[in-house]
C-alpha cells in the first residue's frame, strides 16, 4: 500500500513536470499551429544557463529567475527571427524547422557545456517527508514543483480568460484576419504567445533538471511525454495539458513501479491510442470527432 | 523530358521504364564505386525505399508518420529471426518482412485514419518509441539491446571471387528499389492515386464522391508500412545486424526531414533525401575533422551542420531539393524560347507528372 502511494506521489510530480512541458506546447500551438519540438531545446539551453549562473554566484533563485528570463526572451526571439518566415507555409515545414532548431541547439549546447550530463540543485529538501514512521517518495521539492506548476496554469487561465491582453491573444489566435481589422498587433501577440510559453517551458527545464541532470540531450524524454501529454489532453486545451501529463506521469509511475523501467515507453503508446481511439481529438476536444 | 524522348503513354510501360533505366544507372554506378561508396549506395537504396512510400503517404494522402523507423524494426527483425533462425532463403524472408510490415501497417493505418495532423503525430511518435522497448523486453526472441546477428548474404559464384560483398548488397537493395519505384509509380498515377490527392485536398468532397476516406487513408498507409518493411529488411540485411539501436526515435524522425527536405511526394525527392541522409553525416564528420578543433566543438559539429540546413533549407526552398530543381528547370525552358510550343509540345497529356509535388 506504501508503494502504491508511493507511485502516486511520484506519478503526479513527474506528472506535473509533463504538464508544464505540455502547457508550453499547447500554447503554441493555439496561436500558431505549430508543433514546437524545438521546446526541449529551448528549456535546455535555459537550463544550462541557470546551471552557470547558479555556480558563479551560488543562489538558486538568481539562477531560477534568470532562466525564466532569458526563455522568455528566446521564445521572442525563436518566434521572430525564425518561426515568422514558415508561418502560414506548409505545416509540415514549419515542424522541420522546429526539428532542425532543436538539432542546433542541442549540438551548440555540446559545443559550449559539453556532453556529459551535470547535476542541478533542487530548490528545497528532496529527502521525503517522513510520515508515521515511513518515508514517503515525495518531498518538499516536489510539492514545490507540483505547487509552481499548478500556479502557472491558473494565472494562464486568469490571462486568458479575465484581460485584454488575454482576450487580443486568443483573438489573433482564432482569426487573426479579424483581429488585425480590429486594430490587434497580432504579430506581436504571436511573438508573445511563444514568449509566455517558452517561459512556462523553461520553468519545466528547471524544475526537472534535478532528476534528470543537465545535458544537451537529457531533455529529451520530457518533450517526448510532454507533447505526448498534450495529445493527450487536446492540443487546443490547456486545461486538457494539465491533466494530460498528470495521467500520463502515474500511468507511467505505476508502469514502471510495478512492470519495470523497460515498459515505460510502451505504456506511452497504449495509453496514448486508447484515448485517442475514443476521443481522436484528445481527451479534452470539443471538435466534432471523424468517424471511419 | 518529354520533349527529348518519346515519352510512352501507358502508365505500366513509363513505370516498367523508369525502372529499368534506375536498374541500369544502379548497375553502372555500383560497378564504378569503391566497396566503402558500394556500401553507401546500399543504404541510400533502403533508404529510399522507405522514403519512397513515406512521402507518398505524407505528401500524397497528406498523413504524417514520425513512426516509420519502428516500421522498419518491424521488418529488419522479420529477416534477422527467419534468415538467422529459420534459415529461409533472402528473398522469402525479405517478402515476409514485406508482408509483415504491412500487416502492422493495416492496424496502424486504421487507427491513423481516425486522426489528424499532430494527434497522428503524437500517436505515431509513440509508436516510434514504444515499439523499440519490445525488443529489450522479449531479450529472449529478439536478443536485448545486442540485437539479432545474420550472415551476410552470399555473393552468388557466377560473379567470380573477387566481387566485393558490398557491391552484391547494393544489388540486392537495388532490386527491392525496383519493384517500389514500379509499384508506387503504377499506384499514384491510377485510380487509388486519383483517390489519394483527392482525400488529401478535400475530404468531404472525396466522400460525397463516394470514397470512403478512412479506407483510402488506410490503404496508404499499408503501402507505405510494406516499404518500410522491406526496407527495414533491406538495412538487416545490408548491416548484417537488426538491434534496437538503429530503430530509435531519430531514425523516424530523420526519415520525416529527409522527405521533406528531398522535396514531399515526388519519387525523385526521395532519392535526394535518402543521398542527403547517407552522405551529409559522412562529409559533415569529414569536414569537423578537416579544421584543427577542440574535441567538445568538433565531436558536435556534424550535428549542428545537420540543424542548420534544415532550418536553411526550409527557409530557402520551402518545397524541398526537388522543388527548387523543378523551378531551375522551368526558368531554363521558358528563356529557350518558345519555338517548342508552336509545334504543338504535348506536355501536358502525360498524366500530370508535374502534380505530384505539394
Amino acid at each position: 500500500m506504501t508503494r502504491f502511494i508511493d507511485l502516486t506521489l511520484n506519478g503526479i510530480s513527474t506528472g506535473a513536470v509533463y504538464a508544464a512541458v505540455a502547457l508550453a506546447l499547447v500554447m503554441i500551438w493555439r496561436a500558431t499551429r505549430i508543433v514546437n519540438f524545438a521546446q526541449g531545446g529551448m528549456l535546455m539551453i535555459t537550463t544550462f544557463i541557470a546551471s552557470d549562473v547558479i555556480g558563479s554566484t551560488g543562489s538558486y533563485w538568481l539562477g531560477f529567475f534568470v532562466a525564466l528570463a532569458c526563455g522568455l526572451v528566446l521564445g521572442a526571439l525563436v518566434e521572430r527571427v525564425l518561426i515568422r518566415r514558415v508561418e502560414g507555409g506548409p505545416p509540415l515545414n514549419a515542424v522541420i524547422v522546429a526539428l532542425g532548431l532543436l538539432i542546433l541547439l542541442e549540438a551548440v549546447a555540446g559545443m559550449i557545456w559539453g556532453n556529459t550530463p551535470r547535476s542541478f540543485p533542487p530548490a528545497f529538501s528532496i529527502r521525503g517527508y517522513d510520515v508515521g514512521g515511513t518515508r514517503l517518495l515525495f518531498a518538499p521539492n516536489d510539492t514545490f514543483t507540483v505547487l509552481v506548476v499548478l500556479g502557472v496554469a491558473v494565472a494562464l487561465w486568469l490571462l486568458f480568460r479575465f484581460t485584454d491582453l488575454g482576450l487580443r491573444m486568443r483573438a489573433s489566435a482564432l482569426a487573426p484576419e479579424v483581429a488585425r481589422l480590429l486594430g490587434v498587433r497580432v504579430g506581436r501577440m504571436f511573438t508573445l504567445g511563444w514568449a509566455l510559453a517558452a517561459l512556462v517551458g523553461s520553468l519545466a527545464g528547471v524544475l526537472v533538471a534535478p532528476s534528470v541532470f543537465v545535458g544537451p540531450s537529457q531533455f529529451d524524454p520530457v518533450l517526448i511525454f510532454g507533447f505526448t501529454a498534450a495529445v493527450l489532453g487536446g492540443l487546443d486545451s490547456p486545461p486538457g495539458a494539465v491533466v494530460g501529463g498528470v495521467v500520463l506521469g502515474l500511468v507511467l509511475s505505476y508502469v514502471s513501479g510495478y512492470e519495470g523501467a523497460s515498459l515505460v515507453t510502451l505504456a506511452a503508446l497504449v495509453v496514448l491510442v486508447a484515448v485517442l481511439m475514443v476521443r481522436p481529438g484528445g481527451l479534452f476536444s470539443t471538435r466534432r470527432e471523424r468517424r471511419v | 523530358m518529354s520533349a527529348l524522348v518519346r515519352v510512352p503513354r501507358s502508365t505500366l510501360a513509363r513505370s516498367l521504364g523508369l525502372a529499368l533505366a534506375g536498374g541500369a544507372a544502379l548497375l553502372v554506378a555500383s560497378e564504378l564505386l569503391g566497396s566503402y561508396q558500394d556500401l553507401q549506395l546500399a543504404s541510400g537504396t533502403y533508404y529510399f525505399i522507405v522514403l519512397a512510400g513515406l512521402t507518398m503517404l505524407t505528401g500524397l494522402s497528406g498523413q504524417i508518420s514520425l513512426g516509420h523507423g519502428a516500421l522498419m524494426a518491424v521488418g529488419a527483425y522479420t529477416v534477422a529471426l527467419l534468415v538467422g533462425n529459420e534459415h529461409w532463403a533472402l528473398v522469402p524472408a525479405l517478402a515476409a518482412a514485406t508482408a509483415v510490415g504491412a500487416a502492422v501497417g493495416v492496424a496502424v493505418g486504421a487507427a491513423a485514419s481516425r486522426l489528424r495532423g499532430p494527434y497522428l503525430a503524437g500517436a505515431t511518435l509513440a509508436l516510434a518509441i514504444g515499439l523499440p522497448a519490445l525488443a529489450e523486453k522479449y531479450s529472449g526472441t529478439f536478443g536485448g539491446a545486442n540485437g539479432l546477428v545474420i550472415n551476410p548474404p552470399a555473393v552468388p559464384a557466377g560473379l567470380g571471387v573477387s566481387f566485393p560483398l558490398e557491391r552484391w548488397e547494393a544489388w540486392i537493395a537495388g532490386a527491392g528499389a525496383l519493384v517500389v519505384v514500379f509499384v508506387i509509380n503504377n499506384l499514384v498515377r491510377s485510380g487509388v492515386g486519383r483517390s489519394l490527392r483527392a482525400v488529401r485536398d478535400d475530404e468531404i468532397a472525396a466522400s460525397l464522391c463516394g470514397l470512403h476516406v478512412g479506407r483510402v487513408q488506410t490503404l496508404a498507409f499499408v503501402v507505405s508500412a510494406a516499404c518500410a518493411g522491406l526496407g527495414g529488411g533491406m538495412l538487416a540485411v545490408v548491416l548484417q545486424l537488426a538491434a534496437p539501436g538503429a530503430f530509435q526515435l531519430q531514425l523516424s524522425l530523420s526519415l520525416l526531414t529527409a522527405i521533406v527536405l528531398g522535396g514531399l511526394g515526388s519519387q525523385l525527392g526521395a532519392i535526394w533525401g535518402a543521398a542527403v541522409l547517407v552522405l551529409l553525416p559522412t562529409w559533415t564528420e569529414h569536414l569537423s575533422h578537416s579544421f584543427s578543433l577542440s574535441q567538445q566543438v568538433s565531436a558536435n559539429l556534424p550535428l549542428a551542420i545537420y540543424g542548420a540546413v534544415l532550418i536553411g533549407a526550409m527557409l530557402v526552398w520551402p518545397s524541398g531539393i526537388q522543388g527548387a530543381l523543378r523551378r531551375i528547370y522551368a526558368a531554363a525552358r521558358r528563356s529557350s524560347v518558345g519555338l517548342k510550343r508552336l509545334e504543338g509540345n504535348p506536355t501536358s497529356g502525360s498524366g500530370g507528372a508535374g502534380n505530384e509535388s505539394n
